[in-house]
């Protein structure tokens, strides 16, 4: 019998599979192709202060290995999914929640916090501080050391459970800003988000994504992924949730070989809505094929 | 799930018929499309259910770009993988005893489902299509086969009525609007009539069944994501 669990601090996960948030809604969408409650956790979409409609549309684009998205943080504010989407969740998904937080002022993070973190099924907070596609907010928190500590120390205060910063790619040293988050005191990181990118329609003669600009997810940003996870655990002692790219069993061991204690699975929800399922079934096999025992074990080996 | 590409064939310069073979339960209605996946590309490619039996979906799609282009060269006998049955479709228990089911170019596949089904409840459809020139014409002898009028516009007069599918509303009497095509299009049916319409809408997708939010739209009253809570909207929600 192979030992799938894993712990993100104190908190156990049946398996280290986590749908990213932002490509799993709050779980409904896939009920009609799968039990979620085989799923180690799920993040659900990132959630901000006031409702927001996001970006203009089309806010989609095809890439080799992968996508463009500029959605927006589309959402429809902490208030309505504590009040709707979660009791909704409630019913259908038994396991911890991760919740994906983002906001534009550190007075917006601090109150999705305190009102997040009062939930009794969430049990760790993702504090996204590297949205690419809003301006005046989001990513500009993740891009330096200074701002990424002082979000950190700000939701601390009044976080009841562990936080978890969620870094951006998009810099120049991932080092310096997880460091930053270690020291004010976040209690873990998750990384990466997506990749700042753009694609052109060549007919058109005009960026394909109304906003221009979107983030670059899928298995092309995997060694990306796979490279800064390995970096950042290498310098920090909190744990670290690795994401970018993961789409097969042997994606989520060779993250958390990088260092990762615990995966999520974005795009590729999107595009195999049974992915997180076949990902969750296939692990013991691959484990098998590699003699592993127990998962948790391989933790940047 | 897998289906088995049983027909790829060209109907004009740039429309092709693809006819797949599998499990269809999960269509609910017409108006519903499929979302497929086309080996060497990352999204899979969302394409409106044109019509479907016990057995086989027939999906007629227009080259616009490489994922397409690329199923055009798919050779019989391939195994695909399609998400089936997605989006709501029309609402025929809302259409009236004579629907006008207008199509603007390959906007007018999936009218045939439709026509069926408004045929098989007893109804009294008639299919308006609007095209730029005879060439372009596709679908007429589905439409004309199940023996729904078919009435068609062409920009160039060169078959038809000449002019826009607004121009040839003029002379027909229906109940409501069921209606497929380019925004412009639509908007124009609009400013024609004021009946009950069904509106379907094209939108770039990520996932096709609701999780990405990446063909969200304002409505009246709040957001809908075309893929999920549409393709099909009621006129009285719209935002034009």
């Amino acid at each position: 019998m192979k030992d799938l669990s894993v712990t993100l601090s104190g908190v156990k996960l049946d398996n280290p599979v986590i749908p990213a948030s932002g490509t799993y809604g709050f779980g409904q969408e896939f009920l009609p192709y799968y039990d979620i409650n085989i799923l180690g956790s799920l993040s659900f979409k990132g959630t901000t202060a006031e409702s927001r409609f996001g970006n203009p549309t089309p806010r989609i684009a095809e890439c080799p290995n992968g996508m463009l998205n500029s959605v927006g943080l589309q959402n429809p504010g902490v208030d309505h999914v504590i009040a709707h989407e979660l009791p909704a969740l409630r019913k259908v998904f038994r396991k911890p929640i991760v919740a994906n937080i983002s906001g534009f002022s550190i007075e917006e993070y601090v109150e999705c916090v305190s009102k997040l973190t009062r939930e009794e099924q969430v049990e760790i907070l993702e504090v996204n501080i590297s949205c690419p596609n809003v301006h005046g907010g989001g990513m500009a928190f993740g891009t330096s050391p200074e701002a990424a500590a002082a979000v950190t120390r700000a939701v601390k205060q009044v976080a009841t459970k562990p936080v978890y910063i969620k870094l951006s790619p998009n810099v120049t040293d991932i080092v310096s800003i997880a460091k930053a988050c270690e020291e004010a005191g976040a209690d873990g990181l998750s990384l990466i988000n997506t990749l700042l990118g753009m694609r052109i329609d060549l007919n058109r003669r005009k960026p394909i994504l109304a906003n221009v600009m979107g983030g670059y997810s899928g298995p092309g940003i995997f060694p990306v992924a796979v490279r800064m996870v390995y970096q950042v655990t290498g310098a920090v002692k909190i744990p670290v949730i690795g994401m970018g790219g993961i789409a097969t069993a042997r994606d989520v061991i060779e993250m958390m070989m990088a260092g990762a204690k615990a995966v999520q699975v974005g795009a590729a929800n999107l595009v195999n809505p049974y992915a997180c399922k076949e990902i969750i079934e296939q692990l013991p096999i691959e484990m098998e094929k590699l003699r592993i025992d127990r998962l948790s074990d391989i933790t940047r080996v | 799930m897998m289906y088995k590409l049983i027909e790829n064939t060209q109907l004009t310069a740039t429309v092709w018929r693809m006819k797949l073979a599998g499990d269809t339960s999960a269509i609910k209605a017409p108006g519903q499309f499929v979302q497929l996946t086309v080996p060497g590309f990352y999204l899979r490619r969302p394409i409106s259910i044109c019509n479907w039996d016990e057995e086989t979906i027939t999906l007629v799609y227009k080259v616009v770009g490489q994922g397409t282009e690329a199923m055009s060269a798919m050779k019989l006998g391939m195994e695909l993988d399609v998400l089936n049955g997605l989006g709501n479709g029309f609402d025929t228990s809302r259409c009236g005893d004579k629907p006008l089911l207008i199509g603007g170019g390959v906007g007018l596949p999936p009218m045939i489902g439709l026509c069926r089904q408004l045929l098989a409840e007893g109804k009294h459809p008639t299919v308006l299509a609007g095209f730029n020139t005879e060439s372009e014409v596709f679908l007429r002898d589905a439409v004309e086969e199940m023996g729904a009028p078919f009435v068609l516009a062409t920009m160039d007069g060169s078959a038809g009525v000449k002019g826009l599918v607004t121009d040839a509303m003029a002379d027909l009497d229906f109940t409501d609007v069921c209606a497929c095509g380019p925004l412009p299009m639509l908007k124009a049916i609009m400013n024609a009539t004021e009946k009950p319409a069904q509106l379907s809408f094209e939108e770039r997708m990520g996932c096709g069944f609701g999780a990405c939010m990446g063909c969200t739209v304002k409505v009246k009253g709040g957001y809908k994501r075309i893929c999920k809570d549409g393709p099909v909207l009621d006129r009285e929600e719209v935002i034009w």
